[in-house]
């Protein structure tokens, strides 16, 4: 992590050269609730996908979109937006 | 003057993420949705100028980065600036035959204060030039990322930590800075407003802006749960309140004429929109009554202007 | 064939801009730097010079502008002075950090209030913290020389660091003195083409100007540090290789006159062409006295001044700038380069020609004088000044 890194690591101009390197940050720790989907009622619309500010919501193989869990912050705007309700939004569970 | 159709439908939007996931956004912050679709409509490549904010400080903390896309940032005042020398040298540098021909286009972003308060004169400087480029303003409407003080284009009777409600004042007192007109006041080929709640409009707007020859300015209200003090599943719900009220109207100025992209047989009481909010918790139903003047007279004036210089 | 010109110092630095094919020139004018600018927006409008001329509307736009275009690569020029070089204080401070090799001619202008068009160093010491190499012209053959040179030890990929060549408000920068230009096929030998490794470029996409939380900023400012200081040696072999291709040799600290000298004067800027003049009329008289230019001003030449200075009994720092509550800015810096050694020489300051007024070959023989005499009886008045009435 950074308070690893000695002076002599830094890049000339502080320049980072990895692209989207912060992407490692878990911030699915950041939530106190967590989208939960109903597949019955969802009908694939990908509002959620789209109006996530996160980009948490990953299309799926099967043609749903989920949460990613790792990065979801439980904003909830996914369950806000549904418009079949097809999410809700549960209290994590504590650990 | 010609204008290319943009349509983006479900199926046109690109996957592929610009801004990495897990970047340090709040919780439901429409700026970081608005990022995220304007740079899908963007792609990538692109040289972005940014000017401190959060949108800065969210996505960069030495030694990481959440951006997916050649990335520059300096200082407050100065992303036009800063662009301005980028796309100058791009150009003079395919000129000189020291780089290859190739579509980059030169993207500036900034939060309000960025724009509308620090940075004027920059962005002033680089419509004036001529530079081919296109300004994002991410609006939140005040200086989010130092802790919500106003900025200029912090709207009538919202609360901030430097124009708090308070027992003399109703918050700010001035009226929000009109950006929009003075950008086309410089007479720039595109200007626009765009709302993350109406998603492909965005992309669509972004993208004109991003083709237009010269400069391009597209103003973009960021609904900011933090802020603004709301709930964070309700940022599209409030963003599409503000295009419904009248508040925050969508339209584009191309030439100098303009197009209103959302013009609702009625507007919805600017009440539904205040009251969702706690920075307009304080205000009085007179006060209400006030701003929903102000918005009528607002709105009546651009339609004024949609109607003497129809696109 | 290299050819001898008559030039404005400002028209010098211009021309050895448009030598090196500078790319990106942007810029605002401001007395008395506005020859520089004027005459490459002139060099472009007839093709002699293929360049993108920005027109910035405020210094601080001028060197952003200048950071956005060495940000994709291209080699950047931009000119300024006294409230010019405040204006874009902040910006300087980045373009050192972010390690852009931008190269920048100071016109010393002395700073407001009151207003002053008129030359001091008063600019040039608001901006000895910033990082950027910095060296003082003499004359117009160095405005030249040394502007060439900043592209070329800037742009070493071993130093990757903004320049900032230094020519005196009006006493140079309006004066016109013969100036030797080389043949581009020499400038083309010692300058190659600028490769900035960073470039940004959408096929390998980086980040420039990622925050600095508390966890890091020490090591990237340590990191800073220690390029900077490592940049003399190339600082040095750059002037080496300069001379071996156009003749002429430059060093951080000239030394006039300075064999077995008792008493030696230190000054920086045009005023030492003037004060040699007093060296020479007092060696003459058998007097033990020499002058000490100091040409490299940061990284500040430890070694070289040290050397400079041994066997001598008083230094005389002569000042064109007053550090409020402080002093001689230089007076206090070489008074600090030199308090280990043992012996040391006396360090006296005197401060004179501030905001255009001239220091005449009379002028120098008082600083002498009075040098010597608050060497030998210790300081009188709080700060000792030649010149200023009263």
């Amino acid at each position: 992590m950074a308070d690893k890194l000695t002076w002599r690591d830094m890049e000339v101009g502080n320049i980072v050269k990895e692209a989207g390197s912060a992407s490692f940050r878990k911030t699915g720790d950041w939530r106190t609730e967590k989208p939960i989907l109903d597949k019955e009622k969802c009908i694939k619309c990908a509002l959620c996908w789209i109006y996530c500010p996160d980009a948490a919501i990953k299309p799926s193989e099967d043609g749903y979109y989920e949460a990613d869990l790792y990065y979801c912050k439980g904003c909830g705007i996914c369950a806000s937006i549904c418009p079949v309700g097809a999410i809700s939004m549960t209290e994590e569970e504590e650990k | 003057m010609e204008t290319k159709a943009v349509r983006f439908g479900k199926k046109l939007v690109t996957t592929k993420e610009f801004l990495a996931e897990g970047h340090n956004f709040c919780t439901g912050c429409g700026e970081a949705l608005a990022i995220r679709l304007a740079m899908k409509a963007l792609g990538e490549n692109v040289v972005v100028a940014m000017a401190t904010g959060c949108d800065e400080v969210c996505t960069t903390p030495l030694p990481y980065t959440s951006w997916r896309v050649p990335w520059l940032h300096t200082l407050f005042e100065n992303a036009a600036a800063e662009i301005s020398g980028v796309e100058a040298g791009l150009k003079i540098l395919v000129k000189k035959g020291r780089m290859p021909e190739r579509d980059i286009v030169c993207v500036a972003m900034g939060g309000d204060g960025a724009t509308s308060d620090i940075g004027m004169q920059a962005l002033s400087g680089a419509f004036e030039r001529g530079h081919d480029f296109i300004y994002i303003c991410l609006d939140n409407e005040a200086y989010m990322n130092t802790g919500i003080q106003r900025s200029s284009a912090t709207p009538y009777g919202a609360s901030t930590t430097t124009a708090p409600a308070g027992k003399f004042s109703i918050g700010q007192i001035t009226r929000k800075k009109n950006m929009v007109a003075i950008a086309a006041a410089h007479g720039i080929p595109y200007v626009a407003t765009a709302c993350p709640s109406y998603r492909f409009d965005l992309m669509k707007k972004v993208k004109k802006g991003a083709e237009s020859k010269g400069p391009a300015y597209v103003h973009i209200l960021s609904p900011c749960p933090t802020g603004w003090r709301y709930s964070s599943n309700l940022t599209i719900d409030i963003g599409q309140l503000a295009v419904q009220t009248g508040i925050f109207p969508l339209y584009e100025i191309e030439g100098g004429r303009y197009r209103l992209d959302a013009d609702p047989p009625e507007l919805k009481p600017v009440e539904e929109y205040l009251k969702l909010q706690g920075r307009y918790r304080h205000l009085t139903d007179e006060q209400i009554e006030s701003i929903q003047q102000m918005v009528n007279e607002d709105y009546a004036k651009l339609k004024e202007k949609v109607a003497a210089f129809p696109m | 064939m290299s050819r001898r010109v008559a030039l404005e110092a400002s028209h010098a630095a211009a021309e050895a801009a448009k030598m090196a094919d500078v790319d990106v020139i942007s810029a605002y004018p401001i007395t008395p730097q506005t020859h520089i600018p004027e005459r490459l927006a002139e060099m472009v409008a007839d093709g002699e010079l293929s360049a993108a001329y920005i027109p910035v509307e405020s210094e601080h736009s001028a060197m952003s502008a200048c950071l956005g275009a060495a940000a994709v690569g291209a080699r950047t020029f931009t000119a300024t002075a006294g409230q010019g070089l405040e204006l874009m204080h902040e910006v300087v401070y980045v373009a050192s950090s972010m390690r852009y090799p931008v190269v920048m001619t100071v016109c010393n202008r002395a700073l407001s209030a009151p207003l002053s068009v008129w030359g001091d160093h008063s600019d040039a010491m608001a901006v000895r913290d910033i990082g950027w190499i910095q060296v003082f012209c003499q004359n117009n053959q160095e405005a030249f020389d040394l502007t060439l040179w900043a592209f070329r030890v800037g742009e070493d990929p071993n130093v990757l660091l903004p320049v900032m060549v230094h020519l005196d408000g009006f006493t140079l920068t309006h004066v016109t003195e013969p100036v030797i230009l080389p043949e581009q096929s020499e400038v083309d030998r010692f300058l190659p083409r600028f490769q900035y490794p960073f470039a940004l470029n959408p096929d390998k996409p980086m980040t420039h100007g990622a925050f600095g939380p508390p966890e890091i900023y020490s090591e990237t400012k340590l990191a800073q540090e220690v390029a900077f200081r490592n940049s003399k040696d190339i600082i040095l072999g750059e002037w080496k290789e300069f001379g071996d291709i156009f003749g002429r040799y430059y060093n951080p600290v000239e030394e006039y006159k300075t064999e077995n000298a008792e008493i030696l004067l230190l000054t920086m800027g045009s005023f030492t062409e003037t004060a040699k003049i007093v060296i020479d009329a007092r060696r003459d008289k058998g007097e033990a006295i020499g002058l000490m230019s100091l040409r490299l001003w940061r990284p500040f030449p430890f070694e070289e001044f040290r050397r400079a200075v041994k066997g001598s009994k008083i230094l005389i720092v002569f000042d064109r700038c007053i550090s409020f509550g402080m002093g001689g800015p230089v007076f206090s810096e070489v008074r600090s380069a030199l308090y280990d050694e043992e012996p040391r020489p006396k360090v006296v300051g005197i401060i004179g020609g501030l905001g255009g007024r001239d220091m005449a070959e009379e002028d120098f023989e008082h600083v002498i004088n009075r040098g010597r005499e608050i060497a030998e009886k210790g300081p009188e008045k709080m700060l000792e000044t030649v010149g200023i009435r009263g």
